[in-house]
């Protein structure tokens, strides 16, 4: 035990002294909370609107006419019909359009109500939320001055549709992705780095020469980096809630307990390439290819998953960043219960327990 | 126009032997801190000249200085006739150099790295084939001309790292530590190789901290703590400081060295 | 009492036979060296006695303990200096030394003595970073770190390789003191010149050993008068005397030259009246005893 300690206090004398190490620790959950919070804070102005009037009556003209005075919007030429829309999102220009049925005016008078669609280009879900809630606001002015006696006779229910994500991920959302970002850079790449340094020194081999347990060296080498992960952890959770006003709205002991299980998983990882590789570039290239990209790529938090090809929906699967991901975003922003989540815990042990196994089986008490 | 002042003057004053190294007062000063301390010294062409030194006593910065990699703070010093102040592009070109660290890329082949240094020192094309195929043939390595560098044995590594760095018939050539950890047949066979370049009027200039290698020089510097504190031949620095090697004569110089580390 | 039992030890990287066939025993207390350039199989050796690698064939016992089935009881009873090994550079003198005596189940009050000598030369630099300090002090600290569990046998991979003269001798100085105290020390080096100061050595090229005896029988043993020559041109003299007939073998050696001869009772009169022939300037010939080198080319040579 005694060892141990005095293995673990060594592992942070390294962290300490290693400025690069620190700034990649401390620096970067900041950097990238900062980042992303404000980047996707983006202000909503003159944004290209299409309209697709099917209805061309007086009560369409006056919605047209008054997003067209709104600030925020910029309506441009006329969408010929449905597929017009869609090749009009790709063609560019325009991130939102507006359908209205063939008989918006009569039914609103009729019947007292009328839908309208909208449609959003959510593959940038912030802007996608912002640019609905505006054309709903300037709906709902229109409805009002229609019903000045402030007797909901007439209603216009618009039907929001996010086109290219549908689940509308994004927003928040960065938040839990980060999160995992940060536990791979952690967790994976600086404590492979730790282990394969040795090996680069020579000090591996006095090690292993020595009465300390082979094994214990694995583990005195992640227990720092756990602790680490832990504390970058609430750094993040902290800038969350009060730099970007995240309401974390599930239990907090369920995330930090989902949250140790992730680390476990990603240090077992970490391990795994430090057996496998020889030095300390190629140990950091391994995990950054292979853990991070895929992370930053595959887990649906950059980009929505729902439109990539089918291949790597399918690679999604056997990465433990996309059930950490799902679980947190399901706990900490909409406040989910572990009874919803338990399936994707299950995956995440499973997968942990399997990498930790395998981990410490691949140790080599010898050289080869 | 200065670029054209060439052979020195400098050396001919002092010598009827034409001098491919003259130093005179060299110093380099990093801060309050003498890394080459005021050292003097010439070095004849064809000679084969010792530089020795402890860790941490001046030599690298010297040799960087004289291989045109860096400005000393005062004094002057001539290398293949070209000042090292204003014409040390004119150094590059005429001297080689071969370290044990960095010599060839292994993940080339024997012929594509006789090539290459052949090219960066611009020897023309036609030029490097002929050179290059009698290079390989001298050597003996008409079998592995085409084989991964990295697939040959130290020792050879050596020997075709050592003509390369030849290759472009430089005036001087700097071998930092050459022989280390190869075996004493082919340590002679490499010493063959610098004696016969020297004997074709090339200058040879070793640095090492091992006193075996510096042995086989003609002549020997030892520089402790940024200055030159000896120079001579092994066999009268052996007798001035009575001694049966280089060995005890280095370790009577170096003793009294306040400087350590790298 | 051996200390160190090797027997027909095999070892093989792919078609490379890094150690072929290679039986050898230290005795107890003894000052062991294992002599030959890079690539000679010294590395291979040490880590199989370090139970680091497993041999293809052959066995080895350390203290008496089985390389393979032991390895644990061994891994505690052996203090080993890998040859690129440099320490924590971010750690300090007295926290690198803390860290390896707590690592091997001690302190370093309990095991003072042993390295009293040699860490008082580096202590007042106890909290400079190892990254800092000297090639000889590195080497020194090393040393330390490798003793601090009073290891019964040391093994010294290489310890010299890239150190001054100085901190050479005195690192040879130290392992003088550490045999007093009747530690096995098994060393390994590419420099001919540290054979002498061994007990025993063994000459290893390619992986197999050409001879093990005490320094001064392998000098001993050399086959013929060996004769030391020099002149002005010495290049001359090398490539004149190596094609004549009389000559058997000459090759350079520091400021000299190394000839033996093919006639059994030539002496210094023969090598001049040779080398008459060619008339050199400044012309010198005696004969000398060899050294351990002139042994090993010798040795290479009926390879």
């Amino acid at each position: 035990m005694k060892q141990l300690l005095a293995f673990v206090r060594k592992e942070f004398y390294h962290v300490f002294r290693d400025r690069k190490t620190l700034l990649i620790l401390f620096g970067m959950p900041v950097v990238q909370i900062i980042l992303f919070g404000f980047a996707l804070n983006s202000e909503v102005k003159n944004i290209g609107i299409t309209i697709l009037d099917n209805a061309h009556d007086v009560q369409s003209e006056q919605i047209i006419a008054k997003i067209n005075s709104s600030p925020y919007f910029k309506v441009r030429q006329p969408a010929l019909n449905y597929k017009d829309i869609e090749h009009r999102f790709k063609e560019g220009g325009i991130k939102c359009a507006l359908l209205f049925p063939v008989n918006f005016g009569s039914a609103l008078y009729k019947t007292g109500g009328a839908q309208v669609q909208i449609i959003a280009d959510a593959s940038d879900p912030n802007t996608a939320t912002t640019l609905t809630n505006y054309l709903t606001a300037i709906i709902g002015n229109y409805q009002q001055e229609l019903n000045p006696a402030a007797k909901p006779a007439y209603q216009i229910i618009p039907e929001v549709r996010m086109l290219y994500n549908e689940e509308q991920n994004g927003s928040l959302n960065f938040i839990p992705g980060v999160i995992a970002l940060i536990f791979m850079i952690v967790s994976t790449a600086l404590t492979s780095v730790a282990v394969v340094r040795e090996k680069e020194l020579g000090t591996m081999e006095i090690l292993l020469v020595s009465p300390f347990r082979p094994i214990m060296v694995l583990i005195a080498k992640a227990v720092p980096y756990l602790v680490l992960s832990l504390i970058n952890f609430i750094i993040i959770l902290l800038l969350s809630v009060y730099l970007l006003d995240v309401q974390i709205k599930g239990s907090i002991i369920l995330i930090f307990a989902e949250s140790i299980l992730f680390i476990i998983t990603c240090l077992s990882l970490g391990l795994l390439i430090s057996n496998i590789t020889t030095s300390q570039q190629t140990a950091m290239l391994v995990s950054m290819m292979g853990m991070m990209l895929p992370t930053m790529l595959l887990t649906g938090f950059m980009f929505p998953l729902e439109n990539m090809p089918k291949v790597f929906q399918i690679i999604s699967y056997i990465l433990p960043s996309k059930y950490y991901y799902s679980i947190i975003k399901s706990v900490m922003l909409k406040g989910l219960g572990f009874s919803y989540v338990w399936k994707e815990t299950l995956v995440l042990a499973g997968m942990a327990a399997g990498l930790l196994t395998l981990a410490l089986k691949n140790f080599k008490i010898r050289l080869s | 126009m200065e670029d054209n002042q060439s052979p020195s003057t400098v050396g001919r004053q002092s010598s009827t032997k034409e001098k491919a190294i003259v130093c005179k007062n060299l110093t380099k000063q990093f801060g309050d801190f003498k890394a080459v301390n005021n050292i003097s010294f010439d070095v004849d062409q064809g000679e084969i000249f010792g530089f020795l030194g402890a860790n941490g006593a001046g030599k690298t910065t010297a040799m960087r200085i004289l291989c045109g990699l860096s400005y000393p703070t005062s004094g002057e010093a001539m290398v293949a006739g070209f000042d090292v102040y204003r014409q040390q592009e004119k150094i590059k070109k005429n001297i080689g150099y071969m370290s044990q660290k960095f010599s060839l890329y292994d993940n080339l082949t024997v012929l594509e790295n006789i090539e290459f240094y052949g090219g960066i020192y611009g020897v023309q094309g036609a030029e490097i084939k002929t050179r290059s195929n009698d290079l390989v043939s001298t050597l003996g390595l008409e079998k592995e001309a085409k084989k991964l560098v990295g697939e040959l044995p130290l020792g050879w590594k050596q020997k075709l790292a050592f003509s390369v760095a030849i290759f472009h018939r430089p005036k001087i050539v700097f071998l930092d530590e050459p022989t280390g950890g190869v075996d004493p047949v082919t340590r002679r066979q490499f010493w063959d190789m610098i004696y016969e370049a020297a004997a074709n009027g090339i200058t040879v200039f070793v640095t090492t901290h091992y006193m075996d290698e510096a042995e086989y020089c003609n002549r020997i510097s030892v520089m402790v703590d940024g200055c030159v504190n000896a120079m001579d031949t092994p066999a009268n620095l052996k007798k001035q400081f009575n001694a049966h090697s280089m060995d005890e004569v280095f370790y009577e110089l170096a003793r009294s060295a306040k400087r350590t580390g790298d | 009492m051996s200390s160190v039992r090797v027997k027909n030890i095999i070892k093989t990287y792919g078609e490379v036979k890094a150690v072929d066939n290679v039986s050898f025993e230290v005795q107890k207390g003894e000052l062991f060296g294992l002599i030959g350039p890079d690539g000679a199989g010294k590395t291979s050796i040490f880590r199989i006695l370090t139970t680091l690698l497993l041999a293809d064939s052959g066995t080895a016992t350390v203290d008496g303990y089985d390389v393979v089935k032991d390895y644990q009881a061994i891994r505690n009873r052996v203090g080993y200096m890998p040859g690129r090994f440099s320490l924590y550079q971010d750690l300090t003198v007295k926290e690198n030394l803390t860290f390896f005596a707590t690592v091997f189940g001690t302190s370093i009050e309990e095991n003072y003595a042993l390295i009293k000598d040699i860490y008082e030369q580096i202590r007042p630099f106890n909290n400079r970073r190892a990254g800092k300090l000297s090639g000889g002090m590195k080497q020194k600290l090393a040393l330390c770190c490798a003793l601090i569990h009073k290891p019964a046998i040391l093994f010294l991979d290489e310890p010299t390789t890239g150190v001054d003269v100085v901190s050479r001798k005195e690192f040879w100085d130290m392992l003088n003191q550490l045999k007093k105290q009747g530690i096995t020390i098994v060393v390994s080096t590419p420099y001919m010149d540290e054979a002498m100061l061994c007990d025993r050595i063994a000459l290893i090229q390619n992986g197999s050993i050409m001879s093990i005896n005490t320094p001064d029988h392998i000098v001993q043993s050399f086959p013929k008068p060996l004769f030391a020559a020099k002149a002005d041109n010495i290049y001359r003299l090398l490539q004149d005397l190596r094609a004549d007939t009389e000559v058997e073998s000459c090759y350079a050696f520091g400021e000299y030259l190394h000839l033996t001869l093919r006639v059994k009772d030539g002496n210094e009169h023969t090598i001049s009246a040779i080398a008459a022939k060619y008339n050199p300037g400044g012309f010198e010939v005696k004969r000398i005893a060899p050294a351990i080198e002139d042994c090993f080319i010798e040795l290479m040579g009926n390879e």
